[in-house]
């Protein structure tokens, strides 16, 4: 039987990149559905019933809800070309920290960057920028964070890369000032095929945050 | 099976939670560790080299290389000791697995919490309405005995906050969050859980426990006052 792959998405959405990544990494083909999230389908309603939200990767008819999750299984399933996660215990459970960490810090501090002010906004770009430079470290020498090769961890961090160009504007800083090796990886991922093809443009992202801002009132 | 018990530590802290699941884990599959208590108040150097980053237990140390977040550990135990798994094979099922115990975490741990640990009355009910309806689509998902079937699996181990720290602090406060009458699959789960045999060895005692967050809760609200 051929594989039916659906993605529910939502294209300034960090996490619907990730698994558009995998999936271009492996070479799977597959159905993109773009998902209004003023009017959400039906489909997506009845596949992800918990939290009514979207990526969500439907494979032959179940639906694989949470980004690091699908990425994961896309890993187990299609486990013949390009893994993602390494085979060793101990590195699998690093690149899975990891990816926790950017979930943690890149996403949830990120989004106070262009939805706060002041002081609370303040305390974010100390703790965003942080985050940045503590992953910079982790990273190290290498080319990426899977090594010779685009990793788990690459694949969770590079779309915040998409929504750089807000952070920086409306949190009123320069990550590559202050991090240039960060950018650097950045820069090189966005080099890889299956990267550039799954992330939108930085400033149709940025256009996006803007509205957004207009819209919640933020001023 | 390990050969040598220093080769296996876990550092953690009698009353956490999060160490529990590792302890369960660990018992389930009968390997034996050095458990290495960690006073959270005067952070040991051990702890802090270890887990730099957010400075709390669980830590799991394997031949010296340390893991840390509760969820990644029990995957790690789980893919390097085979015996009585934890995890189905099955991707699909293994997704589901992961899908809820994160659910667990993001929906129901911080939000119940918050219901006792709160003084502000308005902020209080949000985290109770939160709480009731994350436990509610967990009740709405449990199909057998256990979230692993017949025997206790990953969601069940990730979830022992709510058959043993969810009571216990709800008695504090005099809340009836967690009840049979309002779950009483996930109630029935939570008596069947806590009187499996790994996992009744495996609970810290509840007088202490409870007197500990007692103690927080009266300074909670002598602080409002």
């Amino acid at each position: 039987m051929a594989d039916q792959v659906t993605l529910l998405d939502f294209w300034p959405s960090p996490f619907g990149m990730r698994i558009r990544i995998a999936l271009a990494e492996k070479g799977i083909k597959y159905e993109y559905k773009e998902e209004d999230l003023r009017n959400k389908s039906p489909l997506l309603l009845q596949m992800n019933p918990v939290h009514k939200k979207i990526p969500v990767l439907i494979h032959n008819s179940k639906p694989i809800c949470e980004s690091l999750i699908a990425v994961q299984y896309i890993d187990e399933v299609w486990n013949d070309k390009s893994p993602l996660l390494p085979s060793d215990p101990y590195q699998k459970s690093q690149a899975r920290f990891w990816a926790d960490y950017v979930d943690k810090k890149i996403y949830e501090v990120g989004r106070k960057l262009w939805t706060k002010k002041g002081e609370e906004q303040e305390a974010a770009k100390k703790e965003f920028i942080e985050a940045i430079k503590l992953l910079e470290q982790e990273l190290g020498d290498k080319t990426y964070f899977g090594g010779d090769k685009l990793g788990f961890v690459d694949v969770a961090l590079i779309p915040f890369y998409t929504w750089f160009k807000g952070y920086e504007t409306f949190g009123n800083f320069n990550v590559e000032k202050e991090s240039p090796k960060f950018i650097a990886w950045a820069k090189r991922c966005i080099q890889i095929e299956s990267v550039s093809k799954s992330l939108p443009d930085q400033d149709k992202v940025y256009d996006f945050i803007v509205e957004i801002r207009k819209k919640i009132g933020v001023e | 099976m390990t050969t040598n018990q220093e080769e296996v530590k876990l550092l953690g802290a009698t009353g956490s939670p999060f160490v529990c699941r590792v302890q369960i884990a660990l018992k389930l599959k009968e390997i034996e560790y050095k458990f290495v208590e960690e006073n959270l108040v005067n952070k040991s150097e051990l702890l802090l080299k270890y887990n730099p980053i957010y400075k709390k237990v669980p830590v799991f140390v394997h031949n010296d290389k340390p893991i840390i977040e509760s969820l990644v550990i029990l995957e790690y135990i789980d893919e390097i000791w085979k015996q009585n798994p934890i995890l189905p094979s099955d991707p699909y099922q293994r997704s589901l697995a992961r899908f809820w115990s994160k659910f667990i975490d993001d929906k129901i741990v911080l939000a119940s919490s918050k219901s006792v640990f709160t003084i502000d009355e308005k902020e209080r009910e949000k985290h109770i309405e939160e709480s009731t309806e994350a436990l509610q689509i967990l009740e709405n998902e449990l199909k057998g005995k256990f979230f692993g079937g017949e025997e206790i699996n990953f969601v069940d181990i990730a979830a022992v906050f709510i058959a043993f720290w969810i009571p216990l602090v709800q008695d504090i406060a005099d809340l009836q969050l967690f009840t049979d009458e309002k779950f009483p699959k996930l109630y029935n789960w939570s008596q069947e859980f806590l009187n499996h045999p790994v996992v009744k060895q495996n609970l810290p005692p509840r007088d202490p426990l409870f007197a500990f967050f007692k103690a927080r809760y009266d300074g909670l609200l002598a602080a409002s006052k």
